[in-house]
């Protein structure tokens, strides 16, 4: 799993792209399409290469007025699995 | 009962049949198209922009050997102005230094890198091209410097398949995010070098167990895309997600194709993109609505669960193994088919010296 303080980020050749035929935000990475949701979305436009996943939950938590400790979770897992999938690179600073 | 009908999500755009190399695997049919009915840089760059307009998100540039068209680069700048995630398909013959930087500046976004062998001596062979091994290595090197995303691709059969570790080792090596370790697939040229190509039961056991061991060891750090060997599996392929679901091929003279090998289906036509939209083509032609969806299915696959998860298999395997495009792909278990492809297998097992490779040349 990608720890609190690991700095995820979208490595070259993964990109987010609005999809206008679809009306849908997607992202696209090596022989990969997946079709983002307002979640979705939020987390990977808050990947700057700079923040840590923990910054993005507490700046998450206050943008839906949700607990940050119910929020950490969702965010590690999710983009863990992005991870897995070769799409998002962690680095720790 | 009518057939919804998505937008496609990707396109493979075969720009040139010419090809350096002579890989006895080729899935590319048997006649291959001139260079004299190529379709313009121009047109090509028209195709890319109504594939966007159409939903197509990915473009896939392929062959033939895409690098032996000398207007690749502009091709790529056309794609990414169409607003396409673009994607080389290559063995790295013809790729330069300057080439590649001029793709970069292009904007090409990931490079897939074909591999014959893990050794000078295997590559070569495969490949039918003397010094094609330090070539692309070389090129490996450039792409790795450049940045792009690599993913490595090989091609796996009986000659090969022992070297499944170092093929791996390899990918990691050269820096590439992904593998395919692609099972050889019997459509085209490949189908000449059936007998030579197939790899043993044994050996199809031992690859899924690297495969197995693989995955969870290089999480994070290497993605293995594994296509088992189709004849040995219990069930087929959904080929192409389902025909004229997802993806089209467009073909070197501007053919547009549901699948990679379905001109080898009888009794189809299908339409080239300069003679009518591709819109057209993709929502109201006869060959892309054939087999689309499941309406279509005989009897045996409308009463089976996977019915929805592959679809019947492949339409160019029920061609080529059994004449009959329109019958459940001959890998399914379940099919009457199923015999042929055993008698088949049985045959091959008995075979007691491997023939020689058939180069296509």
């Amino acid at each position: 799993m990608i720890a609190a303080q690991d700095i995820a980020f979208l490595p070259r050749g993964v990109r987010t792209h609005k999809d206008k035929v679809r009306s849908a935000d997607v992202l696209l990475g090596p022989e990969r399409v997946l079709v983002l949701d307002q979640i979705g979305l939020a987390i990977l436009s808050r990947l700057d290469g700079v923040v840590s996943v923990a910054e993005i939950s507490e700046d998450l938590a206050k943008t839906f007025a949700a607990p940050r400790d119910v929020i950490e979770p969702d965010v590690i897992e999710y983009l863990t699995d992005l991870r897995d999938k070769g799409l998002v690179h962690v680095r720790q600073d | 009962m009518s057939v919804r009908i998505d937008p496609p999500l990707a396109m493979l755009a075969e720009l040139t049949h010419r090809c350096p190399l002579a890989c006895p695997y080729c899935s590319n049919p048997t006649e291959l198209l001139a260079k004299s009915v190529e379709m313009s840089t121009e047109v090509w760059a028209d195709i890319f922009a109504q594939a966007a307009a159409l939903g197509v998100l990915q473009l896939h540039l392929s062959g033939g050997e895409p690098a032996s068209r000398k207007d690749l680069v502009d091709l790529v700048a056309a794609a990414r102005d169409a607003g396409l995630y673009t994607n080389l398909i290559t063995s790295g013959i013809g790729l330069t230094e300057k080439r590649l930087s001029a793709l970069e500046d292009a904007g090409l976004d990931h490079v897939q890198l074909s591999l014959q062998g893990v050794t000078a001596s295997m590559a070569d062979r495969i490949g039918g091209y003397k010094g094609g091994f330090d070539r692309k290595m070389h090129v490996a090197e450039v792409i790795r410097q450049i940045g792009f995303p690599l993913t490595l691709n090989a091609v796996m059969h009986r000659e090969n398949l022992e070297d499944l570790p170092a093929t791996i080792e390899m990918a990691q090596r050269l820096g590439a995010r992904r593998v395919e370790i692609a099972c050889v697939q019997f459509q085209g040229w490949a189908l000449t070098n059936r007998v030579a190509l197939q790899p043993t039961r044994e050996q199809v056991e031992r690859a899924k167990r690297t495969v197995a061991e693989a995955i969870p060891r290089l999480k994070g750090q290497l993605v293995i895309d594994f296509v088992p060997p189709d004849y040995f599996s219990d069930f087929p392929k959904a080929c192409m997600n389902g025909w004229g679901s997802t993806g089209m091929n467009v073909t070197p003279d501007g053919t547009v194709l549901p699948c990679h090998a379905a001109m080898t289906i009888p009794n189809l036509s299908f339409e080239r993109v300069p003679d009518s939209p591709l819109h057209s083509i993709w929502y109201e032609s006869v060959a892309f609505n054939a087999y689309r969806g499941t309406g279509w299915l005989p009897a045996v696959c409308q009463s089976c669960e996977r019915r929805d998860i592959d679809f019947g298999g492949c339409r160019c395997q029920a061609m080529a193994i059994l004449g009959d495009a329109n019958a459940p792909d001959p890998v399914c278990r379940k099919s009457p088919g199923r015999a042929v492809l055993d008698g088949l297998l049985e045959a091959e097992a008995q075979t007691v010296e491997v023939p020689r490779f058939v180069y296509r040349r």
